[in-house]
């Protein structure tokens, strides 16, 4: 019984063929995007205790906002709150044209989300973790960022800018 | 042709199904088009207030009673009558399909109170610390333990044809039916753990926090299985229904259509990384991993698509059809259930094409949580599968109560409208998600949005105004349908498709559970294990609950 062979008809096979090679192919183009041009993912940066994230003097998100760390190189500390009312702190941030920003986003009280328009950074902010993306702002203007997960009520209007100066 | 005859009993309890189905689907689909009226600036919800709050609740009750309810109910009831059918046997312990549903119907309604009254505004994936009224969850796990039991039944009825019939290969639909329930015990665990060791608990205040990282774990280990929970039963119907329905066909390719069910039972758990690429606290290797799965889940339904589209065209050449394309229009469009099945098809390409999208590992970056993502499952469980659902519906209902399909030529407009309305709907989500339009929020109120959306932000507007009208066709349809006073003549035929091949030709070792299951199990140990370990290891609960509605 178990000899019995699986009849595949020739354009099946075919069909098949083409379908492995080109999934095949999608997988490398996203390998070479991933490691050949260092397009990345988050990764886990950092726990901290959210309960205490927001007030802790020894925690940066006590005091949330931008740090030169080098020049042209800045670390954005924000923390994306749903209490009291559903908002990132800072609001507002600028940088001069050129700058690398790398973003480190917790969140005191629910999920939340973080994307900067017109750029590649784009993740969850979850109690308890904390995210980190890098981008480099080549263009001046203004970029918003935006709550992408629902977090109560406000969600729909939870955002801040990014500046970017000439 | 002399067909099974599923008894009285059973069509009225596959029956139930289907009626707590609809109206699952008529109350969630209202908000739909409310929610798309909300995108291009028409606030509806203003004079909703006495009895829905806001958007966000609305939002609940769509993605609950659509994405998990109508569609359990849909799946359990026509795996039911696919595996009683096809097996050509009672099942072997109706009291426990009792049981079964009528758990599903108790947890939907301890569901249903709290987010009627405002008390679990949470929306459909209930993230923690997101904190509902503790009744939410105990519905949801009654509705899931319910369809586990309902499986058992299954299971267990198929056992004893086994026994009765131990040479025998599975009939194909019976077949398909029982890996797909097999899918949902074995992917359903994960959300199981994530409501009684976290949220419950919570709800319940016997502990004071979550670790929502976790949870989100837990809940995608269900998540994407999920969505071949809905797929596969509208599969079954695409392989072992439609070519006959459509061109009096026959099922292309048995085998490989076994192997491709075969395949989605042991892919379809360990991807669930890939709704978690830009979580902040799983490891982008394993992100990586599970994108790389993603691709080979995608290889039975290419393989899906071939047989289907073969038996399709087998049949319509057979009765003259011709040219490369021209043979699609001697398929039998004037059936309102081949129509609805066949414009379901055509979406889900597009469907198939953003998923693949979607699961691309970095490229997620530019699309996660925008609003590409419902434009983009608006055009799989919102259409391939509901449509096709729909037009199983238009076929089985009157099977079941023996009552004729009202106005047959309505049922395909409906197909035709909702078709075209959710082109229209699709599309312009798609365009405003690659804009940068977040999902989740009625954004023609929002804050940020630059006048170039509003053109789009209108067009999800008005696709939503085509899909209510069709939404309501499908509703008069089966209300007038379900209360025909029109018979039909004789028994309805079931429009089961035979196999081109003799089924007895087909190898045993397709017909065989243990070394599937093995491989599945042993598969999510390896995709699954480590990080589940790890993230169980360090396990904080240090989330306290929150009510941010
Ligand atoms: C009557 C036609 C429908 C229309 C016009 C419609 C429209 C919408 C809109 C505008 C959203 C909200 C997007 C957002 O705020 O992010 C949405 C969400 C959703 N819809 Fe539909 N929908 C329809 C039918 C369906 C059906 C039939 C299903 C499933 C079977 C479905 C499942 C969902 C789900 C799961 C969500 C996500 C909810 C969430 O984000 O929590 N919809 N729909
Ligand atoms: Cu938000
Ligand atoms: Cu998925």
């Amino acid at each position: 019984m178990s000899t019995q062979k699986m009849h595949i008809d020739r354009y099946e096979r075919n069909w098949m063929i083409v379908s492995a090679v080109l999934l095949v192919l999608f997988a490398s183009a996203v390998s070479v995007a991933a490691f050949g041009m260092g397009i990345q993912v988050p990764a886990p940066e950092q726990r901290v205790n959210p309960n205490t994230v927001a007030t802790d003097p020894n925690s940066p998100w006590s005091n949330p906002g931008l740090r030169e760390v080098a020049p042209g190189k800045y670390d954005a500390y924000i923390l994306a709150h749903a209490i009291p009312n559903w908002e990132y702190l800072p609001k507002e941030i600028s940088v001069p044209v050129g700058s690398t920003v790398s973003f480190y986003v917790t969140s005191p009280d629910v999920q939340h989300g973080f994307k900067v328009q017109n750029t590649n950074a784009n993740f969850m902010v979850i109690p308890g973790q904390v995210s980190k993306l890098t981008v480099t702002f080549d263009e001046p203007g203004t970029y918003n960022y935006i709550c992408t997960e629902y977090c109560g009520s406000g969600h729909g209007v939870m955002y801040g800018a990014i500046t970017v100066t000439p | 042709m002399n067909q099974y005859q599923v008894s009285p009993a059973e069509k009225k309890f596959i029956g139930s199904h289907i009626l707590v189905a609809i109206l699952a689907l008529a109350v969630g689909s209202l908000f739909g088009p409310l929610q798309a009226f909300e995108h291009a600036g028409w606030d509806f919800y203003q004079y909703l207030k006495p009895f829905i709050k806001s958007y966000y609740q609305g939002l609940t009750v769509h993605g609950v009673l659509n994405a998990l309810v109508w569609t359990t109910f849909f799946i359990m009831g026509f795996l039911t009558f696919l595996v009683i059918f096809g097996l050509k046997r009672q099942l072997k312990n109706p009291t426990l399909n009792k049981v079964g549903f009528w758990m599903m119907v108790v947890g939907v309604v301890a569901a249903a109170i709290p987010i009627l009254t405002n008390q679990a505004t949470v929306l459909f994936t209930f993230y923690p610390p997101l904190k509902a009224n503790w009744a939410f969850y105990v519905g949801l796990t009654l509705v899931v333990v319910g369809s586990w039991v309902e499986g058992w039944g299954l299971f267990m009825t198929y056992a004893a044809w086994r026994k009765e019939n131990p040479n025998e290969r599975t009939p194909f639909v019976a077949f398909a039916s029982l890996i797909t329930a097999a899918l949902w015990q074995i992917c359903t665990l994960g959300v199981a753990v994530e409501i009684l060791t976290m949220l419950l608990p919570l709800s319940l205040g016997l502990i004071d926090g979550v670790d929502p990282q976790l949870a989100r774990t837990y809940f995608w280990f269900t998540g994407h299985p999920l969505v071949y929970f809905w797929l596969l039963p509208a599969y079954i119907s695409w392989y072992a229904f439609l070519p006959r329905q459509a061109s009096n066909s026959k099922m292309f390719s048995d085998s490989l259509a076994r192997l491709a069910f075969w395949i989605f039972l042991v892919l379809s758990t360990p991807l669930g990384f890939h709704h978690q690429y830009v979580d902040p606290g799983v490891p982008p290797a394993w992100k990586f991993i599970h994108s790389m799965l993603t691709f080979g889940v995608f290889f039975p339904s290419m393989m899906t698509a071939f047989t289907v589209i073969a038996s399709l065209e087998m049949g319509a050449r057979k009765s003259g059809g011709k040219g490369a394309f021209g043979w699609i229009g001697k398929l039998n469009w004037s059936d309102p259930s081949v129509a609805a099945q066949l414009l379901a098809g055509i979406l889900f390409f597009f469907g198939g094409m953003g998923g693949l999208t979607n699961a691309s590992y970095n490229v997620n970056l530019v699309l996660h949580n925008t609003a590409f993502i419902p434009g983009h499952f608006h055009l799989t469980v919102a259409t391939a599968v509901t449509l096709s659902f729909m037009g199983i519906s238009y076929w089985l209902v009157p099977y079941l109560t023996g009552r004729k399909l009202w106005q047959p030529k309505w049922a395909t407009i409906q197909a035709w409208v909702w078709f075209v309305g959710m082109i229209i709907f699709s599309n312009s989500m798609h365009v405003l998600g690659l804009l940068g339009a977040p999902r989740r929020v009625p954004l023609g109120l929002a804050p940020y949005v630059p006048a170039e959306w509003n053109s789009r932000l209108f067009q999800v507007g008005l696709g939503g105004a085509i899909l209510f009208v069709s939404g309501a066709i499908y509703l008069l349809v089966m209300l007038k349908t379900a209360t025909n006073k029109e018979r039909v003549e004789s028994e309805v035929i079931v429009p089961v498709a035979d196999s081109l091949q003799d089924v007895a030709q087909t190898p045993e070792w397709l017909d065989r559970w243990a070394p599937w299951l093995y491989g599945t199990l042993a598969l999510i140990v390896v995709v699954y294990g480590p990080q589940l370990v790890d993230q169980i290891a360090n396990i904080a609960l240090t989330s306290p609950g929150f009510r941010v509605w």
